[in-house]
């Protein structure tokens, strides 16, 4: 069983390189941004035992300050998608500073509404574009040598920083400063009691969460060419909550199948609705398509009482 | 006479606005400090309840002709049966649990309600007609006083204090207090604790429902009139901690004065006013206005 390890890795890696040739490449991209999103995510949740609710905040604002630079201020794409990084990072410094304050369930309420106040700002800073969304973000070429307009460029160019962020999160969390963070998670007053400056590590581990979230809004907004008002509200924090739930909290693996699931069923969702519709006769089914979150409320109330390992936290061994 | 460049029945007008929206959010940060006091949930739907507080509203004058004043204590009912409901179906099994499930799960619900209704009604508003007995408006010399919104800060204090005395002065109160404090002692006299819970979650969204027939005429409604204002309540919780009873009603009240005072002044900062005031506290007292640290 030795080769199966390295068997796996092959073959994700030829099935990843080989996908966007038979599947829309867009698609594919915006499953790799929501399955770095929620890994960003799953880092405060999984492993240090946060629940922000304000992680849009991070993916949006990320994603207008990328397009702004990109397209305003005409800097190319690693420059744009770097300040982005860093401008999150600085987001997530103040949410998360302010945040830490408090413990447990305030802590989630703080995010939300420090997220929600980011939020209001957005809507009325008039560089935002407010309601009509942010458009025309030019891909531009990479070191002005790929030319990311080619769809197929830019899908190697986030699978590697998907992956990039991926490994960068395992390494984070197998490292010292990633068993203090687990130490956080298990009992709390004891790691202060250790001598451990609890509210450091949480101010460190948020501030990265925030930069990764912020990587990966805006590479989204550089696939899609726009960023919305819907990037930054409340719904996508929950949203991102859900495909950590779905895929398994605390596993590796975990938020990217979710955000697999997630992104799909939105996508399909409405076909389900007709499909419904069809074998049960009812024609209100039909309109499932327009309202996705009656499928999410449910979904997120199903994980919750009764599915809370998630669906690779099935495949894990309880400890 | 004038204030700043403003006449006074302006600025009054403005205040009695702010005081609307906060007594709005007095009764709702009441709700939600009642929950988590005893079920250590912060209940996300509260303001998806008092959304289906006002829509209940106007569903039943819509459809059956029933009018506003059976309904300001049918609604609370029906969705107090509601939220009854929910506790005894999901959020009974989550108590053994981390905090954040319940929240979660009342993430979900909100979710799906509000879906739900979306899906039947739209997202834009439904107009719901100021009873007549309150319509029009009293001139009292230096403002004129719409009586519809006169009687809703009215009733909405009223409800709040009847609750506030209840809760520190009765004997039912004392239970609830004893179960904040210690429920397995208060099981161990004998006292109901499931039920006790039950109850409470049922009052508490059944508080949110009343403040929602109470907007009803003035708050555009819609499915998704709850969410939004549920945000701005959790900020107003957490600057005014939830520790006290009598603690979340003033500063529900003060937030939505100190809105409306920035409608005023500076219009453009109104909808982030609570937001940044939170942060100033967090600041400097952290555990809140009324607050205590654990």
């Amino acid at each position: 069983m030795k080769l199966a390890k390295p068997i796996i890795l092959l073959a994700s890696i030829g099935i990843a390189i080989a996908l966007p040739h038979f599947f829309y490449p867009i698609f594919l991209m915006k499953i790799l941004c929501f399955a770095l999103f929620a890994a960003a995510f799953n880092l405060l949740l999984g492993y240090t035992g946060l629940l922000s609710f304000g992680h849009a905040a991070f993916f949006g604002g990320a994603g207008y300050c990328a397009g702004y630079f990109m397209r305003d201020m005409g800097v190319g794409p690693a420059i744009g998608i770097t300040i982005a990084v860093l401008f999150a990072a600085a987001l997530g410094a103040l949410i998360g500073g302010l945040a830490i304050r408090r413990q447990g369930i305030y802590f989630s309420m703080i995010t939300l509404a420090l997220a929600q106040m980011f939020y209001f700002v957005c809507v009325q800073v008039p560089a935002s574009g407010g309601e009509d969304g942010f458009q025309g973000i030019p891909r531009g070429d990479l070191f002005g040598l790929i030319n990311l307009q080619n769809d197929l460029n830019l899908y190697y160019l986030i699978l590697c920083l998907t992956v990039a962020g991926f490994l960068f999160i395992k390494r984070i969390i197998s490292s010292p400063f990633g068993q203090i963070l687990k130490a956080i998670k298990e009992n709390e007053p004891r790691a202060i009691s250790l001598g451990y400056n609890v509210n450091r590590f949480k101010f460190l581990v948020f501030i990265l969460s925030a930069a990764l979230a912020g990587l990966a809004g805006s590479t989204q907004a550089l696939v899609l060419g726009f960023e919305t008002l819907t990037d930054a509200h409340w719904t996508m924090s929950g949203l991102v909550i859900l495909m950590t739930l779905v895929g398994g909290v605390g596993t590796m693996l975990g938020p990217f199948v979710g955000a697999l699931v997630i992104v799909l069923l939105e996508h399909r969702v409405g076909e389900i609705g007709s499909f419904l519709s069809q074998v049960t006769g009812i024609a209100w089914f039909n309109s499932l398509g327009e309202s996705v979150t009656i499928v999410t409320g449910l979904i997120f109330v199903f994980c919750v009482m009764a599915f809370r390992r998630g669906l690779v936290g099935l495949f894990i061994k309880q400890k | 006479m004038e204030i700043f460049g403003l006449s006074t029945s302006a600025l009054l007008s403005q205040l009695l606005l702010g005081l609307v929206n906060g007594s709005f959010y007095a009764v709702l940060s009441l709700g939600l400090a009642i929950i988590f006091g005893l079920l250590n949930v912060i209940n996300f739907s509260h303001g998806a309840m008092f959304m289906l507080g006002a829509i209940v509203t106007w569903m039943a004058g819509q459809y059956f002709e029933i009018n506003y004043w059976v309904m300001l204590l049918l609604a609370p009912f029906i969705v107090g049966l509601l939220g009854i409901v929910i506790e005894r179906l999901f959020l009974r099994r989550l108590y053994q649990l981390d905090h954040l499930y319940g929240l979660l799960l009342t993430f979900g619900l909100t979710l799906f309600i509000e879906g739900v209704l979306r899906s039947i009604y739209g997202a834009s508003g439904l107009a719901y007609s100021t009873p007549e007995l309150l319509s029009g408006a009293t001139d009292l010399g230096f403002m004129v006083l719409p009586n519809y919104r006169a009687w809703a800060v009215f009733s909405s204090l009223t409800v709040c204090f009847v609750t506030w005395y209840v809760i520190e002065k009765t004997s039912i109160g004392s239970y609830l207090r004893a179960g904040t404090e210690n429920p397995k002692l208060v099981q161990a006299f004998g006292v109901n604790f499931p039920l006790m819970t039950t109850l409470t979650y049922g009052f508490g969204v059944a508080l949110a429902a009343f403040s929602g027939v109470l907007a009803a005429p003035i708050i555009q409604i819609s499915p998704l009139m709850g969410s939004n204002l549920i945000i701005t309540v959790f900020a107003v919780v957490v600057i005014g901690g939830m520790g006290s009873i009598m603690g979340s009603i003033l500063t529900g009240l003060g937030l939505g004065l100190v809105e409306g005072l920035t409608k005023v002044f500076y219009p453009q900062a109104s909808s982030t006013v609570v937001f940044a005031i939170m942060v100033i506290v967090l600041l400097f007292r952290p555990a809140g206005l009324f607050g205590r640290e654990k």
